[in-house]
């Protein structure tokens, strides 16, 4: 099952952008269970350890992202679409999976997959021993679900201020983090349920 | 106010709107600056204004204000609680809000989620009163168990999710809720608290599954089913299809097609997609047994012998014997269906991917029960052959070799072919691949234990897994750090730490072979801004060809070849980013590579490694800033050989006095020759081999003398760099030593020492060393002449006897030692205080 899955900025590679690497979305499906804690403001320190994990992956996949992007030359300016109306290849969009250990940061052991879009990075974290071409896939199909319901590369829309289109998108593709077998018709089958209560 | 706009009314949030198109624009700076200016603002949100932020949606929610007012409210809302780590507080009315809005029939779907999202982003909260209230539909209760799932299990709301869902499943009524939502909350569950069935809740569910994969219906849906869309012209349902188009030939399966989908389609899709991992929750070792009893378990083990022969005899099995058998014959349907050719891309991707799951299920079955294994086996083999050669469906010949790896020696299946396929061709094919990379290696690593007999094939295979590492190696890094420990072999290891220092030479081979190779994408693999034509021209030169195919060898050869030409011809390609990254990921692994070579090398390895680090510092490939760090890894792993195997130095003397005697630009070695320097001062004794004799000391003293005159000759200039005084002073205490221990010498090192006290104390000396590295090597030599003037207290101190260890001579006050180091002290001091300035 999947964990947790992120939608972060990417800065680009070889360019003086000193920004931080910034979680725009994350939706963790089922909290690990929380330490025994009796001292106050247990819930609190809860959440602040969730949110710094989901941060803390975030930065791995932009470097990890960063460095595949170093290493096959890729020029900065491919960070940019040519025109809002090209079509992303999401087939040649870097990409890649690595390991997280026990305990860092997640009690359990966690496989990452992730997805470099433009200037967006897409992750899911993984149980161990998950189906990766699997999940693989479906990240891919969430992107691209992403991209064309969200309209991220028209200019002026902002997701931060569309969780619900992400929500309703998740829970539809990824019910609970579970990640399912859809074919072709059941993906367009879901597409449209989604497009009827989420009229573009 | 900035913030204001986040908060205020529709005219400032329209505003806020237009500032965030204008500062968008196109690509990487619409994400970078829009989102960056949004995040600021919601998290600059005092708690006075987000208090009236949220009177204002209490209002609207309480009027049951169900529009876009409250839409655009509520997503402003989740950004403000989840752009911050720190809790925010809500007012108490608007949580219950929130809650109450969730479970309103008539609440838009835009919203429920909404509310579900931000109690979510809030959780874990103490302030939650969502119950599971089952006059809900099931969507609105998937949703709240979204919620109840995010709260860490504090007041056991898994268990109660768990049972919620349960519920639903033992009602069996049609108008009960659709399970099809409620399905993958129970896949979560069983998850997250694994255990939490009773028996025969895990039957019921066993049996439910058994239902949904195997008796799902052959027709289309109805336009009006399951979803809330639908579309005037209402269609005569036909029958499914296969993924190329023909009419289903058996059972619905993931890979069945049609234009619509009854709900218990939808359900046979979810319960494939959780049969793996409910297989091995509820299989004889997952923890759904620990109440079964023992009767049924061995009914169920005889039956299952009986429906090895004749599978219609399953429908009599015990439910979770039954499962299996359905689950064996879903994959075996699926392994079927995916040797059709799909008409969609989508199709033929899916086909890949549950291929992947049919073997993983089957090899939990296998586990499982025995009896399948002869069962699988043919159709195994026969996929094997069919994907085998066919570079799209790579990816399953890893969950094939697992299945053979567990189960070839129970089946007598003599499975090393799948073995040689997979390490041989594999990696040198598709090392370009990153998820592949990152699946084959943890492959590896997770199964170590399963290779037995097969180990030999692994470990014999790690120049071409070096492939995937050098391609790949920021993921990879820690992967084989772990992995090492298992590949390193005492046959091998010498072949394997000259294959690491080389590690990214063999990036910019494999970047030379991609090139050179016609292209199977549309789009390169390799960075194209890089131009190499010589080294292009290198890779095809006839000349070579021994060279760089040694390089790229798929296994251990057993010999070595000296790459020094190749360094020197790809010299161009050694600044490029792959082989950078590669570079500064080999101090890590060589550091993995010599705590696990230790463990197994015998005397005459750590000799040959000591040798073979000495003559490799001055051959490595001249990546950027490679050299310094490789020198740092090797110059801190010579003295721990020289610790395990201290008879080294005597054994190897001639070698070293040959490394120390032709140190060519020795500043860019000086910390191996200080380390190498150190090691002969300290083991080139009696003490540690009975071989060592005065002549080996003569010698070594005039080789290191020659260099210590070498050192402090050599004027500082452009093309070389400083030497440091760590070497300077290693050189004079080696000295030292070796004179106290021949004592003929000792006339010479202190008239060599004195000349580098009053070196060191010369101007001259200080351009070449800094003012306190001068200042170090005046002090040492000052305190080496010292001892040396009383030779027996030198030999005492500068050799110690290995009794020296023992705890007595450090307590006891009459003993020789704290004797000994009161007199050298008292001597030194008193020298000291006689110097001028």
């Amino acid at each position: 099952m999947v964990h947790a899955f992120l939608i972060h900025t990417l800065r680009a590679p070889n360019t003086e952008d000193t920004g931080l690497c910034r979680v725009l979305y994350s939706c963790v499906f089922g909290a690990e269970k929380s330490p025994d804690d009796p001292r106050p403001h247990g819930a609190e320190r809860d959440r602040l350890l969730r949110k710094e994990q989901i941060l803390a992956v975030a930065r791995q996949v932009e470097s990890m992202c960063r460095l595949q992007q170093q290493a096959s030359g890729r020029p900065p300016m491919d960070l940019q679409p040519q025109s809002s109306d090209e079509q992303v290849p999401l087939h040649e969009a870097p990409r890649g999976a690595f390991r997280l250990a026990a305990e860092n940061p997640f009690q359990e052991p966690r496989t990452v997959v992730w997805l470099g879009v433009l200037s967006l990075g897409f992750a899911l974290v993984l149980d161990a021993h998950e189906n990766l071409l699997l999940a693989e896939g479906t990240l891919r199909l969430l992107a691209r679900l992403l991209l064309d319901h969200l309209r991220l590369l028209a200019p002026g829309t902002n997701l931060l201020l569309r969780a619900d289109r992400i929500e309703g998108i998740l829970t539809r593709f990824l019910p609970h983090g579970q990640l399912l077998f859809l074919n072709d018709q059941f993906v367009q089958g879901l597409e449209k349920e989604f497009s009827a209560a989420w009229p573009r | 106010m900035r913030s204001r706009k986040l908060t205020g009314a529709a005219e400032a949030a329209e505003r806020f709107r237009s500032s965030c198109a204008s500062g968008g624009g196109g690509g990487g700076a619409m994400f970078s600056a829009g989102a960056e200016s949004l995040l600021h603002q919601a998290r600059e949100i005092q708690d006075e204004e987000l208090k009236k932020f949220c009177s204002r949606i209490s209002k609207l929610l309480q009027a049951e204000d169900l529009g876009p007012d409250t839409l655009d409210s509520l997503q402003r809302l989740f950004l403000i609680i989840s752009a911050t780590k720190y809790s925010r507080r809500l007012e108490k009315t608007c949580v219950d809000l929130l809650q109450a809005t969730l479970g309103l029939p008539a609440c838009p779907e835009q919203l429920q989620v909404l509310c579900t999202a931000i109690l979510r982003e809030m959780s874990p909260s103490d302030s939650l009163s969502l119950a599971w209230d089952h006059t809900q539909n099931s969507r609105q209760l998937s949703l709240v168990a979204s919620v109840l799932l995010a709260q860490g299990d504090r007041n056991e709301e898994v268990r109660a999710v768990g049972q919620g869902v349960l519920r639903a499943l033992e009602s069996r009524q049609p108008e009960g809720p659709s399970l099809r939502h409620l399905l993958p909350v129970m896949a979560k569950v069983v998850v997250l608290s694994p255990g939490i069935l009773q028996e025969d809740q895990a039957t019921l569910l066993s049996k439910r599954l058994v239902d949904w994969l195997r008796y799902a219906s052959l027709q289309q849906g109805l336009p009006h089913s399951g979803s809330f869309f639908s579309t005037p012209r209402a269609r005569q349902p036909g029958p499914i299809t296969e993924v190329d188009g023909a009419v289903a030939t058996d059972f619905f399966t993931v890979l069945s097609t049609g234009h619509r989908f009854t709900e218990d389609q939808w359900l046979n899709v979810q319960a494939f997609s959780m049969l793996r991992a409910w297989l091995l929750h509820s299989g004889p070792e997952g923890p759904g047994t620990l109440d079964t009893d023992d009767r049924s378990e061995q009914e169920g083990s005889t039956l299952s012998v009986i429906s090895a022969t004749s599978s219609s005899a399953g429908r009599l099995l015990p439910p979770r014997e039954r499962l299996r058998e359905v689950a064996f014959e879903y994959c075996q349907r699926l392994i079927e269906q995916s040797n059709r050719r799909a008409l969609r891309k989508g199709d033929s991707d899916l086909q890949k991917a549950c291929l992947v799951e049919a073997v993983l299920v089957l090899d939990v079955l296998c586990r499982q029960d025995p009896t399948f294994l002869y069962r699988s086996l043919s159709c195994l083999k026969a996929l094997h052959g069919r994907v085998r050669g066919d570079p799209a469906s790579v990816r399953v010949l890893l969950p094939l070799a697992l299945f053979f790896l567990s189960h070839g020696e129970a089946a007598a299946v003599d499975s090393e072919a799948v073995y040689q396929h997979l390490f041989t061709r594999i990696p040198a094919e598709q090392f370009h691949s990153p998820l592949l990379a990152f699946e084959f290696i943890q492959f590896c690593r997770d199964n170590l234990h399963l290779f037995g007999g097969h180990l030999s094939t692994l470990r014999l295979s790690f120049p071409n897994l070096f492939k995937f590492l050098a391609w790949n190696s920021p993921p990879l890094t820690s992967e084989f750090v772990a992995l090492l420990p298992a590949l390193v072999d005492a046959g091998t290891a010498l072949e394997m730490l000259h294959a690491l220092l080389d590690l990214p030479c063999l990036t910019a081979v494999l970047d030379l072979q991609l090139r050179s190779s016609p292209a199977p994408s549309e789009r390169p693999l390799w960075d194209t801004s890089l131009r190499a034509p010589s080294c292009l021209e290198a890779f095809r030169d006839p000349q070579f060809q021994g060279l760089f195919q040694y390089l790229l060898r798929p296994k251990a050869s057993g010999t070595t070849e000296r790459l020094a030409p190749l360094h020197q011809l790809l010299q161009p390609m050694a600044g490029c980013a792959r082989v950078v990254q590669c570079a500064e990921a080999v101090p890590t692994l060589l550091q993995a590579f010599f705590s696990a070579v230790t463990q197994v090398a015998d005397g005459a390895l750590i000799n040959q490694l000591a040798l073979l680090l000495l003559g490799r510092s001055d051959s490595l490939y001249p990546a950027p800033g490679y050299a310094a760090r490789v020198h740092s890894v090797l110059s801190s792993q010579f003295p721990a050989l020289c610790t395990l195997k201290p008879s080294l130095v005597v054994e190897l003397a001639r070698d070293l006095l040959e490394f120390l005697g032709s140190v060519n630009g020795l500043c860019s070695r000086a910390s191996l020759v200080t380390s190498v320097v150190w090691a002969v001062g300290e083991y080139l004794s009696v003490t540690y081999d009975r071989r060592c004799t005065v002549e080996q000391i003569n010698k070594f003293f005039e080789a290191l003398e020659a260099l210590l005159f070498e050192v402090t000759q050599c004027r500082p200039s452009a093309a070389l760099p400083r030497c440091p005084p760590q070497v300077v002073t290693a050189l004079m205490t080696t000295l030292t030593k070796l004179a106290s221990r021949s004592q003929d010498l000792i006339p010479r090192a202190s008239l060599l020492l004195s000349k580098m006290r009053t070196l060191a104390q010369s101007s001259a000396t200080s351009s070449t060393h800094s003012k306190e590295g001068a200042e170090a090597i005046r002090t040492r030599a000052t305190e080496l002449l010292t001892l040396l003037k009383m030779p027996s207290v030198a030999q005492f101190v500068l050799t110690p006897s290995t009794e020296v260890c023992s705890p007595r001579y450090h307590r006891d006050a009459n003993t020789a030692l704290p004797l000994a180091l009161r007199t050298v002290s008292r001597l030194v001091e008193r020298e000291a205080g006689l110097l001028p300035g």
